[in-house]
């Protein structure tokens, strides 16, 4: 069904409270003295969204005349992206970097960034697209530079805005060929258009989608369009780097996935996807996976600073991810939304425990680790351990489980090639997962690394994404079932 | 559309403005000009958006969407000048190079 403005608003609680919090995180800022009222706000608008999309369901509608799409897939990323923004406010409470910054402000931008990951979740019209997309890069930007007078945050800053001007704009001129194209902005009349006239206008369509890959890949940080991501993932707030980490490029994902599946292809009968004839975006984007993983877990080899290590890994996360989404089927797909899963809780703990000793070293190179399980970080350096393990893809954890999804879905598309780049590239990323661990475990600490003490807040989070990635790895049924009931998307009134 | 204009015209123009914004994005290293460089690409899609929309007739999707772009133009200038004026406050330089402190 096709809602108009006025009925659409019952389905969209969440955002509309999202959106309250906002301005009252911002007023609440000038009446308030405590240090910690607006992160506390925050925190419950985020858990009560959660609830709200929880209980809120799926009605398989266009809202706001085909603006926005309500349906299952959307469901699923909301969730995804609301836990995100809980961890995100969660670490931003227990960071001492954020302490220092101006407690309203960092607060009601970073539920601003988390509605705008709503709205790319659901956007199902160019101009929707376009406007979440800026609205959470925008507001990324802010939150990158938001450490005053650190000039790493300033730079980080700087290099995320030029590269995202760039990709965004390249972006719209795209879609300005697709509205051309097509003569509508909405996806479904995309879609309706592109195929039923043929190949006309391949050529034309073919580099259209090249120009939109620049925004969408610059968001997921796939190769070429990821150079930001090392720069502005070590020089932000630690619990910012998180939330781009794991909520922005859940929402690319998303955004990506709903653009290139529903609105430019066809789904045929037997459940696989069918490009459009003459425009073979599929063969663009695996070359860009392979070199997306190869680079990501190249240039992460040499990395002495955690978190830059950590970014380079994420880079190569998202390779793998893409893997799913090449191979244009429901499996792919599938797998691709589960690996986001797994990714979240093992990319969360990581850089979670990062912040840990960031907080009580002030470092965040791999030397401040040294020995870390014999001077008092018995308890993060082996959650660390886990995260680490689960990235690598180890058998027992999350994330071995998402890439034996994604594996499985390659080899049943019969793109051989690409499974072997994979297996080898998980190969690659045993070496520098594993440095990390034996930095901790088996060195013998100088006495100049500085003391880690316990922090009850960060350590319970820890636990839980800790558990999380081993019980997944053991059960993860309902999960992926969950992933498996999500895969619908809806394509308009008929 | 008076004086024999077709749309091919304006798609010319846009892409050369295009072609111009990402000339002057790749080969500026000072913050503003880069910035001005973006500008000029949004403003390559705005001619595109409007001869489509004038052209291909129908609803104003096209129209609509150019004051979208204007408006967001805007407010990435705000926030493009604002870290710019951070990093010039701390480092006396608007040089992209200049400011190099991440690398590897």
């Amino acid at each position: 069904m096709e809602l108009n403005n006025v009925a659409s608003l019952a389905y969209f609680a969440p955002e509309l409270l999202l959106s309250g919090t906002v301005a009252v995180v911002l007023l609440l800022d000038l009446v308030s003295d405590s240090p910690t009222a607006a992160g506390i706000v925050a925190m419950a608008a985020s858990l009560v969204t959660f609830v709200l999309v929880a209980a809120g369901g799926v009605a398989n509608a266009w809202l706001f005349n085909g603006m926005i799409v309500f349906d299952s897939f959307a469901f699923f990323f909301r969730l995804l992206i609301t836990l995100a923004t809980i961890v995100a406010i969660w670490m931003s409470l227990g960071s001492r970097e954020v302490k220092r910054c101006d407690q309203g402000e960092y607060y009601a931008v970073l539920i601003a960034a988390s509605l705008g990951m709503f709205l790319m979740a659901e956007a199902n019209n160019l101009l929707m697209a376009y406007l979440s997309l800026e609205l959470v890069s925008l507001t990324s930007y802010i939150l990158t530079g938001f450490l005053k007078h650190n000039r790493r945050s300033q730079e980080a800053a700087l290099k995320y805005l030029i590269y995202g001007g760039v990709a965004s704009g390249t972006m719209i001129y795209g879609m300005s060929w697709i509205f051309g194209i097509a003569g509508s902005l909405n996806f479904g009349m995309i879609n309706g258009a592109l195929t039923h006239s043929g190949t006309g206008a391949s050529l034309g369509v073919f580099i259209a989608l090249v120009l939109i890959l620049a925004g969408m890949g610059y968001k997921v940080a796939s190769v070429p369009f990821h150079m930001w991501a090392p720069d502005v993932y070590t020089g932000a707030p630690i619990p910012i780097t998180t939330f781009l980490a794991v909520g922005s490029k859940a929402a690319g994902f998303a955004l990506l996935t709903r653009f290139f599946y529903p609105a430019i292809s066809r789904l045929a009968a037997n459940g696989s996807w069918q490009a459009l004839a003459g425009v073979d975006w599929p063969q663009l984007l695996l070359i860009i996976c392979m070199i997306t993983m190869t680079l990501g877990n190249l240039a992460a080899l040499q990395q002495t600073n955690m978190k830059r290590l950590l970014a380079y890994s994420s880079i190569a996360q998202a390779g793998y991810a893409l893997m799913g989404f090449v191979v244009l089927s429901n499996d792919g797909i599938r797998a691709m939304m589960f690996y986001l899963i797994a990714y979240y809780v093992m990319d969360a703990g990581a850089f979670l425990v990062v912040m840990i000793i960031a907080n009580a070293t002030g470092r965040e190179d791999l030397d401040a680790y040294r020995g870390l399980a014999w001077r008092g970080g018995l308890v993060p350096a082996v959650a660390l351990a886990i995260f680490l393990f689960s990235l690598t893809g180890i058998p027992l954890t999350v994330g071995f489980i998402g890439k034996f999804y994604l594996f499985a879905a390659v080899i049943r598309g019969q793109f051989y090639i690409l499974a072997v780049v994979g297996i080898i590239n998980s190969v690659i990323s045993l070496y520098y997962y594993l440095r990390p661990i034996r930095t901790m475990f088996l060195d013998q600490p100088n006495g100049d690394e500085g003391e880690v003490t316990a922090e009850a807040w960060n350590y319970g989070l820890m636990g839980v994404l800790a558990a999380a990635t081993i019980v997944l790895g053991l059960y993860w049924g309902p999960l992926i079932a969950f992933a498996d009931r999500s895969l619908k998307f809806f394509t308009g009134p008929t | 559309m008076p004086g024999g204009l077709t749309l091919n015209h304006f798609l010319v123009l846009s892409l050369i403005v295009f072609a111009m914004g990402l000339f002057c994005v790749m080969s500026r290293r000072n913050a503003i000009g880069i910035l001005m460089g973006v500008e000029l690409i949004l403003n390559s899609a705005n001619i595109n958006y409007l001869a489509f929309a004038f052209y291909g007739g129908g609803r104003y999707d096209g129209q609509i969407f150019t004051i979208f772009v204007i408006m967001l133009a805007a407010a990435e200038a705000v926030v493009g000048l604002a870290i710019v004026l951070a990093i010039y406050q701390d480092l006396r330089t608007i040089d992209v190079d200049a400011t190099e402190t991440l690398s590897g």
